[in-house]
């Protein structure tokens, strides 16, 4: 037996080097010191990646992107298909916990200015791969096609909408028409499980060769004694797998205990249920828009506000073409400071979602 | 060229329009105080005036004249004597050509309507007290039925009827009872009215009849019911209170359910027991009496089964079970249960039985998904911490090993 294995194993070894892989592993090391905690999201957020993957494909099993049978194929999987209820509900729990991984992950990475050059590459592809979690999240939260989806998508799009100059045609394309309809949801299903998945496998690849080539980043203003490299493997990856297991365990607990809501079978001719909100990470951009003037200097409020989050958006895709201090690995506080305004910003807004009447 | 032959037209034209627009009824009732200025005020809000008429078509005289003698000409008519009100209203309103002219679907037969009615008979033999036209509809503030401050708009109509039928004073004279209005606040009638906001929930006049308003007698209380509760109706109609009623001289509906007061029916209402209206007219021990009680027996089982099945879903959702198909079936039953309660007009007990052993029988099913939802959903909780325990295990193992790799010395 030991032979067949050992021959198994040689086979395997000579065409996949995976002696060769095992040993470059041992040798790659990463810094540790008091703020490797933060470091741990990207694994997380990599981890979360793989359980959508998967839940996702076991979806699609059953999942039916129409308007007469979204809504059915999504009940028949929450009460029919055996641990259907437990796949669906880890999808969709674990994409929250995935967009506010991914959130920790981008701001852990901002405040410890570990995009400075030569990673700015690796903030620019994560920054892109954020963008594009909101866009799988944005999609897939029409698919169950419910009451809450279908107008929180109508919300969302007629932001879109009122874009100068592109907004209308922005509109029609992501609608596939005038309205939210049978092509809105083969559009919204096809960028979900096609499209969006193929661009973020690409730039995921892209982000963790870049971290692999350029290393972690050891943040500024550590001395010597504050720092220290480890092993990559074991070391860095058990504490890596601890942390998943933690997460699966959070996941478990949510799932069971609060499974995830098949909601009401959307009716567009219903009128617009009151408090229609859209998911939670687009809230900030939503009560913003709720709370602006209508007319700031005799611009609107509305507009004003979609171009201010265009230009922030670009802005926070720049920094680190934009903080030279970093890069000459001087403290560069004026950053530090915009993003904690920002972080800020955020949490209160949507907090104020959840809090403010009448909204 | 033309500006200059445009200015002519206009300044010939002007003193022609702004005559046209002219009403000195309106400028001096204007003036006036109370009572003779209301008719200025409310006028123009008034359904003629949005038609175009005027003053003088009802009044008739001449409001482009100034001078108020000249203005009364010998067409001019005042204010109709209250006796003369329908008949003074019927010139045009009986009038089908006329009315078609401005709105074609307007019924031309409100003064023969009016003339059957108790108003009317009561106003021909001279009594002026009675309702007229203008008691209902107002005078010149009238407004359509469609218009919700009109005094015929549905909400309204209990309060415009109530204004006379709830006085006391004015009723004593004709011995009829003033808790009408009250008594129908309290009904489930008054309730899909003036709660659900349900515009067709009946108010006064949708069982006594608008114009023609009169007292239902005892024969016409089950047509007037029959109207929206024709199954409730057929099935009184096979039962053997039917001849019973006929027989005795009593109304049928009323008997149990009450003029004004009409409460939503409960369950409680049939049976032996207290508020049960079966015991009024039939003794402990008879037949029908024994009937009654396994009638209310039948239903009791049904509706207490379903809320227990109610009950076994909720705890299940709450669980965060999917139990929407069961839900759905539960609510046929429930439309079944319904239709059983209707059944109790024909007083058929073998029927009830056997709509209540077919509501039963699917209740089973609804049992059976029910307790295997909750049976899955103490799976799901064991199964929990069944891999809970694992993965914590799992994880305090790679604590270990870490710790351990966290004493070994530096590279």
């Amino acid at each position: 037996m030991n032979r067949t294995l050992q021959a198994v194993w040689t086979f395997l070894d000579e065409r996949f080097k995976i002696q060769a892989l095992a040993k470059f592993a041992g040798k790659k090391s990463v810094p540790e010191h008091k703020h490797s905690f933060w470091y741990f999201f990207g694994g997380i957020c990599l981890f979360l990646t793989a359980l959508q993957v998967v839940t996702g494909i076991l979806l699609l099993l059953y999942y039916t992107p129409s308007v007469d049978g979204a809504h059915e194929s999504v009940q028949f999987i929450m009460s029919q298909v055996k641990f259907g209820w437990l796949i669906r509900s880890v999808h969709s729990w674990s994409a929250n916990i995935l967009i506010g991984a991914l959130f920790i992950h981008m701001f852990s990475t901002f405040f410890l200015k570990a995009y400075r050059s030569p990673r700015e590459l690796t903030w620019v592809t994560g920054f892109f791969l954020f963008v594009i979690f909101l866009a799988i999240g944005f999609s897939g939260y029409l698919l169950p096609w419910n009451e809450l989806s279908y107008f929180a998508t109508r919300v969302g799009t007629d932001i879109a909408g009122s874009l100068p100059l592109v907004g209308k045609a922005l509109k029609t394309f992501i609608l596939g028409g005038s309205s939210v309809s049978q092509a809105t949801l083969t559009r919204f299903f096809w960028l979900h499980v096609a499209i969006l998945p193929l661009a973020a496998g690409v730039l995921i690849g892209l982000h963790v060769v870049l971290v692999q080539i350029l290393g972690m980043s050891t943040p500024l203003g550590l001395k010597d004694k504050q720092a220290r490299e480890i092993p990559f493997f074991p070391d860095f990856v058990y504490k890596d797998v601890l942390g998943w297991v933690m997460i699966l365990i959070l996941v478990g607990v949510l799932c069971v205990f609060l499974p995830w809501e098949i909601g009401k079978k959307a009716d567009p001719f219903a009128a617009t249920p009151l408090g229609i909100k859209p998911e939670w990470y687009f809230t900030f951009m939503f009560t913003t828009l709720k709370l602006i003037p209508s007319h700031i200097f005799s611009l609107e409020g509305e507009k004003l506000a979609i171009l201010g989050f265009l230009l922030g958006g670009t802005l926070w895709l720049l920094v680190p073409f934009l903080n030279r201090r970093a890069s000459r690995g001087e403290p560069s506080p004026a950053f530090t400071v915009a993003g904690a305004i920002i972080f800020a910003y955020i949490v209160v807004m949507t907090i104020l979602t959840y809090t403010l009447r009448g909204l | 060229m033309k500006i200059p032959a445009a200015l002519t037209l206009f300044v010939f034209l002007l003193p022609g329009a702004l005559l046209a627009q002219k009403n000195s009824c309106v400028d001096c009732h204007a003036k006036l105080e109370d009572e003779l200025k209301a008719p200025a005020e409310s006028f123009k809000l008034d359904v003629h005036q949005q038609f175009g008429l005027g003053c003088q078509d009802c009044h008739g005289g001449n409001p482009a004249l100034d001078d108020q003698d000249k203005a009364k000409d010998k067409t001019f008519k005042g204010a109709p004597k209250r006796a003369q009100v329908p008949e003074f209203c019927a010139r045009c309103h009986s009038d089908s050509a006329y009315i078609k002219a401005f709105n074609p679907r307007l019924r031309v037969d409100q003064l023969d309507l009016y003339k059957t009615s108790r108003h009317g008979e009561l106003l021909k033999k001279g009594d002026t007290k009675v309702a007229v036209c203008t008691d209902c509809h107002g005078v010149h503030g009238i407004q359509t039925a469609k218009h919700p401050k009109s005094l015929t708009f549905p909400w309204n109509i209990p309060q415009t009827c109530g204004r006379c039928h709830a006085d006391a004073n004015l009723m004593k004279a004709y011995k009829i009872p003033t808790d009408q209005l009250a008594e129908y606040k309290q009904s489930v009638h008054a309730q899909a009215l003036f709660e659900k906001k349900d515009m067709s929930a009946p108010a006064c006049n949708s069982c006594h009849g608008n114009h023609g308003a009169a007292p239902p007698d005892v024969k016409s209380i089950a047509f007037v019911c029959r109207q929206c509760h024709p199954s409730a109706g057929e099935l009184f109609s096979k039962s053997p209170h039917k001849k019973a009623f006929d027989e005795t001289g009593f109304s049928e509906c009323d008997a149990c359910h009450g003029k004004h007061k009409i409460l939503r029916p409960t369950d409680e209402m049939l049976g032996t027991g207290e508020g049960a209206v079966c015991i009024q007219c039939h003794e402990p021990g008879s037949k029908p009496f024994v009937a009654a009680g396994r009638m209310k027996e039948l239903l009791a089982d049904l509706s207490s089964e379903i809320e227990a099945d109610q009950s076994l879903l909720g705890r299940a959702e709450r669980k965060g079970v999917e139990v929407s198909d069961p839900k759905y079936r539960l609510q046929e039953i429930h439309t079944l249960l319904v239709s059983v309660r209707n059944l109790t007009h024909a007083l058929d007990v073998v029927d009830i039985e056997k709509k209540v052993g077919e509501g039963k029988s699917l209740l089973v099913e609804v049992r059976t998904s029910g307790e295997a939802a909750l049976r899955e959903a103490k799976l799901r909780r064991t199964g929990l911490v069944v891999a809970t325990v694992f993965l914590i295990l799992f994880a305090f193992a790679f604590y270990l090993k870490i710790r351990q790799m966290r004493t070994r010395p530096r590279a």
